[in-house]
């Protein structure tokens, strides 16, 4: 690493604190899980990273992880588009409460989803009558991973949609074409590729999930046990090579997913100013 | 990640504009549509926690909120609050200055790894520790031998709240930072002022209200942490439980008072957001407010 010439002093100290830090933190401890799994060799960890029981809850953990990213995909734009375009009572009050999710602690938010989404509570009661089963169910883990992966989606088109221009909206308009038209052939183009950051930092929020979910989910195997659940089982289980190989894949897709982001975010980037 | 998701927006004001505005009717159906998502999931769930907590009477709250086991766990949450967050802090500042003052090669890289707690899982954050420390772990026969205790004890608590925690303040300097540029710190420094004096008296006032957002959303976030902690900290009652794990325990035992209580301990956990909501709120108001004030200035200035 080399600075640029710069008069301030104190890079090399705090580049080297910080460096000092994240290597005590992060790069230490995930190199010692990776080293462990690689002790294992190939074949022992591809056997325990795809058992049957592992390969179960990544169905799950991915597809409930998707169908909330999708929810907030549509509500999280309608919430980010209302919020900037339009003018209603308490909407500074609406704006701050997006980020509940975000403050509220996981396992508050899981406690009180299960309790609200049980056959007799506030919302579970009108969805008894219709076979819908919402607490402990696969619907249960979708559920819980959208409420704490809104703010990101959220976050991410409001200050895109501030910034956007609207003269190109105007001149469509001007030019004859119906708000529809304009909406479908000038806005969602260009909010297209920040939806899909805000799809991917979701999804990447709803795939590493625990605590909302271990509460509103009956947590069996096979049927409705998230992956982060089958690490800490095993482990609990003192099966420490099958909750570390599982750990190693679960560590390598939030990194592909950090640089997918982080893709997205440039491409998303070049379609402002 | 984080870094958009506490994006400080500008205070765009949208005029209706003619041509490029939805009829009414669409305007309100949005607006219902997105009210009610709002009102459903994110009101009531906040609403409900408080309405169960107080469901068996006042005496009943207060009775839960004092058992030993439930005490114990407030102090050992406020002990990892009071060791991390101060620990964040120092790390959030050291990086934001070596990423925001200067350029170097890898600073993306570096970026991208202090967002590294953001994508992991926090039971994987958890096992990491527990790989390093645990029984079984590369020290756990020399920690047996010496008698330490970092796993199912404090030390791998106050780890693993760290490693969740370390990237808020770093997120949220590193903008605020960036954005005052280094001229008034090389002025000061011209004049011969020393290197800590220049953070001190200059970059310190510059930056403030960001490293007190930072430290907002860090506490909250140390406070709450369950899975990683879960992972570490083996949850024995009265030694090893904090606040969202004695809420796990409560709400795990049969009894229905338990269940109760368990609504009563987590409505600490749930004023604790709305005050962490309440700060960042006003904090965004403010900063919003200056920017306003700042244009204003240099519109007069340009006048």
């Amino acid at each position: 690493m080399f600075r640029k010439s710069n008069a301030l002093p104190g890079f090399k100290r705090t580049l080297g604190f910080t460096l000092f830090y994240l290597g005590l933190l992060v790069i230490l401890p995930a190199g010692g899980m990776i080293f462990r799994v690689v002790q294992l060799g190939w074949g022992g960890f591809w056997h325990n990273a795809t058992s049957a029981r592992a390969l179960a809850s990544y169905e799950l953990s991915f597809g409930a992880s998707f169908f909330a990213a999708a929810v907030n995909a549509v509500f999280g734009t309608i919430l980010a588009w209302v919020l900037v375009r339009y003018h209603f009572p308490f909407k500074r009050l609406v704006d701050a409460l997006v980020d509940v999710p975000f403050a509220l602690p996981t396992a508050v938010a899981g406690l009180t989803l299960a309790n609200m989404f049980s056959p007799n509570g506030w919302l579970g009661q009108f969805l008894e009558p219709w076979g819908i089963k919402a607490a402990y169910s696969r619907l249960g883990v979708v559920i819980a991973l959208t409420f704490v992966s809104l703010p990101f989606m959220v976050r991410t088109i409001q200050p895109v949609l501030e910034q956007m221009e609207r003269e190109t909206e105007e001149a469509a308009a001007t030019l004859g074409a119906g708000r529809l038209r304009t909406f479908f052939t000038v806005v969602l183009p260009t909010l297209m590729p920040t939806v899909m950051t805000g799809f991917a930092l979701s999804f990447a929020r709803a795939l590493g999930e625990y605590g909302s979910v271990i509460f509103i989910s009956s947590n069996m195997e096979y049927k409705t046990e998230i992956t982060p659940l089958v690490i800490i089982t095993y482990l609990e289980q003192y099966e420490y090579a099958a909750a570390m190989s599982i750990a190693v894949v679960m560590l390598f897709i939030s990194l592909a997913m950090l640089a997918a982001i982080n893709l997205l975010e440039r491409w998303a980037g070049r379609f402002q100013s | 990640m984080a870094g958009i998701v506490n994006h400080k927006r500008r205070g765009a004001t949208v005029k209706s504009q003619r041509g490029s505005d939805e009829p009414a009717w669409v305007r309100w159906l949005l607006i219902t549509l997105g009210l009610a998502f709002v009102g459903i999931f994110l009101v009531l769930p906040l609403v409900n926690v408080f309405v169960q907590a107080f469901q068996m009477g006042l005496g009943f709250y207060v009775k839960s909120l004092l058992e030993a086991d439930t005490v114990h766990a407030i102090k050992l949450t406020l002990l990892i609050t009071c060791i991390t967050v101060p620990l964040n802090t120092i790390f959030g500042m050291a990086a934001a200055w070596c990423i925001a003052k200067f350029d170097f090669k890898g600073k993306a890289f570096l970026i991208t790894l202090i967002d590294l707690p953001f994508a992991v899982s926090p039971v994987v954050a958890g096992l990491m520790f527990v790989v390093w420390f645990g029984r079984q772990g590369i020290f756990g026969g020399w920690l047996e031998e010496h008698d330490i205790k970092i796993i199912f004890a404090v030390p791998g608590m106050v780890l693993a709240t760290t490693f969740i925690t370390f990237p808020f303040v770093a997120r949220e300097l590193i903008p605020v930072m960036q954005a005052t540029g280094t001229e008034q710190e090389q002025a000061a420094l011209t004049l011969g002022a020393s290197g800590w004096q220049t953070f001190w008296h200059v970059t310190l006032p510059s930056s403030k209200w960001g490293v007190i957002y930072g430290v907002i959303l860090c506490n909250a976030r140390a406070m709450g942490e369950f899975g990683a902690v879960s992972v570490v900290s083996g949850s024995i009652a009265g030694s090893t439980e904090t606040i969202p794990l004695r809420v796990d325990k409560l709400f795990h035992s049969a009894s229905m008072a338990a269940g109760v209580s368990a609504f009563a301990v987590a409505s600490l956990l749930a004023v604790l957001a709305l005050i962490t909501l309440v700060i960042k709120s006003y904090l965004e108001w403010r900063t919003e407010r200056d920017h306003a004030l700042a244009q204003e200035a240099t519109g007069e200035v340009g006048n």
